[in-house]
């Protein structure tokens, strides 16, 4: 598929700073390619949409580059180390935190208490020295006077004592989105972070990807809807069908041809043509001629 | 036999030996099952290892009994070990294949022939208990108290098995309360979200396995020292249902479920046992042998039993001690 914006093109090369870089990830499910990806990259301190239509594979990369699925081949590096057969945990030790599409609260815990979990480096999660609460408590506090904060900027503050099921869908995503960061994370991999959730909310959530570049960290995002990209990445990666089609910044990318046509198919839902459908009707005229041909032969 | 004769062996039995040894195994498996979510339904394994490691040692090795004690519990650390390396990586159900499987293959193989002078076949080991006797401080008359009549050394198990029981719930409860116990919690409501967070998940389900099952070791220490007698009949797979059952009843993820779930469920089994029991027996009993014999009354507690429970899982599903809002949020 020749674009006028492929892959790894001059804009974005190799020597500029990429948190991110991967190279001819492949993942196959018995007979689909369901991730083909040659190249990839990242920028440091900039928004990346990763966009896409449904079962082009976003996801799946997704779990990947966060070792939460293994690939058949290829590799990637985050801040130069590579990540292959990293289990999932130490991937977000090393600062790259993911959310997920479905959205993973801890049901039956308290809000606050799925904002401390993200805390890292807690000494309380140490078996012998749990039992000591003098041992843990300050940096417990501490833990707790930054959930707090957190929540206070999701406006999830007035929810801290709730259990975290008891949020609605959109709450959730907020509330993921504050646990992932409790982890203090430099590159953070929202998975569709605005899917299910209502317009005045996909707003304030927009907003919320846009203050987590302010503060300087690197983010990624999956999203279907090509809208919701525009007005906050800095560069948009497009996939269909496990390859990167198109990558470049957002105005340029949504003008790409490869781009349309993958997204709607190319010919899904396109208006017809005053001689197209003359041609159909002809070509409908011509059937039903036929067939009553072939009843007064009989 | 006097009606009252009916109750006071009831909650003779619901304080008595038994419920401790079931308490103690509803502790350990509420670290499993409780608060991480992880399904053992092997938990007689686990009893299995420690009693039998207590009563082999002393009786066929010649051990004594602290050393035996402490060989137990390091059984269930290896036992622990092999079930959960292959099967912890998996989903929640290998778990649970194993663990039941694994609890029968002990069972057969302590029980087989072939090991007779080693484990003492279907017979097990007994008469291991002459070290713990020496400790028993109560005196030889037994102890008699609000018309309760307990023998000497059944009293000095009660007092060791029950204060056994309540620091353990001590160390459940200092546990769950600190980040560690989060961390169990988070597991069993959502591992990958867990793993997202920096957290080796692998990790924390193993510790909680081997404590659970060094708690259920005890249990099987208890039941070895209560009866003077380990047998491959004592640690059959209804053991570890009968586990569960007291950990429902209580109410799982409670630090005092087990507890609770232990008294009521041995104060309730003993005394329809007793019961029934007194309604078919003598000359003249009260329900004629034609609707029911002595014989058919011994499983009458098991019928009633099983009504109970049904009637528990409708009306308080969360058990005695837990949270009904918690229970009706739904899980994803």
């Amino acid at each position: 598929m020749p674009t006028d914006t492929q892959p790894s093109s001059d804009t974005q090369s190799t020597t500029s700073d990429s948190i991110l870089v991967a190279d001819g990830v492949t993942r196959k499910f018995g007979g689909l390619t369901a991730v083909d990806v040659e190249h990839f990259e990242i920028q440091r301190g900039k928004i990346t949409a990763l966009i896409g239509p449904n079962g082009a594979g976003k996801t799946t990369f997704f779990n990947l580059l966060t070792g939460f699925d293994e690939p058949d081949s290829g590799e990637w590096t985050f801040n130069g180390q590579s990540l292959h057969g990293v289990p999932p945990y130490k991937v977000a030790r090393k600062g790259m935190v993911r959310t997920f599409q479905l959205t993973k609260v801890l049901s039956r815990l308290k809000v606050i208490e799925n904002m401390r979990l993200g805390a890292t480096g807690q000494r309380g999660e140490k078996f012998l020295p749990s039992l000591f609460r003098g041992l843990w408590s300050a940096q417990e506090k501490e833990n707790t006077d930054r959930a707090m904060d957190l929540l206070a900027r999701f406006k999830l503050d007035a929810k801290a004592d709730d259990f975290a099921g008891s949020l609605s869908g959109g709450q959730r995503k907020l509330l993921e989105m504050a646990r992932a960061l409790m982890v203090d994370p430099e590159l953070i991999m929202l998975d569709e972070p605005m899917a299910g959730v209502n317009p005045a909310l996909k707003q304030s959530l927009l907003g919320h990807v846009k203050s987590l570049r302010d503060e300087g960290r690197t983010v990624l995002f999956v999203e279907h809807d090509m809208d919701m990209v525009r007005d906050i990445s800095d560069w948009v990666v497009v996939m269909a069908q496990g390859k990167i089609v198109a990558e470049g910044p957002p105005d340029t990318v949504m003008a790409n041809q490869a781009v349309i046509d993958a997204y709607l198919g190319a010919h899904h839902d396109a208006a017809l043509t005053h001689e197209t459908e003359e041609e159909i009707l002809a070509a409908a005229e011509a059937e039903l001629e036929a067939e009553a041909e072939a009843e007064e032969n009989s | 036999m006097e009606w009252s004769s009916v109750l006071s062996g009831a909650i003779e039995q619901g304080i008595g030996p038994s419920a401790i040894i079931y308490c103690l195994a509803a502790i350990g498996l509420n670290i499993h099952f409780g608060y991480t979510g992880l399904l053992n339904f092997g938990q007689a394994a686990f009893m299995m290892v420690g009693g039998y490691a207590l009563g082999s040692l002393i009786q066929t090795w010649g051990w004594p009994l602290f050393p035996s004690l402490i060989v137990g519990l390091l059984m269930a650390v290896v036992l622990a070990l092999v079930l959960g390396v292959p099967t912890l990586r998996l989903r929640a159900d290998y778990l649970a294949i194993a663990t039941i499987a694994a609890a029968e293959a002990i069972r057969q193989v302590l029980g087989s022939a072939a090991l007779n002078d080693e484990f003492g076949g279907q017979d097990g080991r007994y008469g291991f208990v002459d070290g713990m006797r020496s400790l028993n401080f109560i005196p030889s008359g037994g102890v008699h108290f609000l018309g309760l009549d307990f023998r000497s050394y059944d009293f000095f198990i009660m007092i060791v098995g029950w204060t056994l029981a309540l620091l353990l719930c001590g160390f459940v409860y200092l546990l769950m309360r600190s980040p560690w116990g989060r961390v169990l919690k988070s597991i069993r409501e959502d591992e990958d979200a867990v793993r997202s967070l920096g957290k080796n998940v692998y990790s924390y389900k193993m510790q909680a396995l081997v404590l659970g099952g060094v708690i259920g070791a005890l249990a099987g220490i208890m039941s070895g020292l209560a009866t003077s007698n380990v047998a491959p009949s004592d640690f059959a797979t209804d053991t570890t249902f009968f586990t569960y059952t007291v950990l429902l009843i209580g109410g799982a993820a409670r630090v005092f479920g087990p507890v609770a779930g232990a008294l009521i469920f041995w104060f309730f089994i003993s005394g329809l046992d007793l019961f029934f029991d007194k309604m078919t027996s003598g000359a003249n009993p009260t329900i004629p042998e034609s609707i029911m014999t002595d014989d058919q009354a011994s499983l009458m507690r098991l019928i009633f039993l099983g009504l109970i429970l049904m009637l528990i899982m409708i009306y308080r599903p969360q058990g005695i001690f837990g949270d009904r809002r918690e229970l009706a949020i739904d899980a994803h």
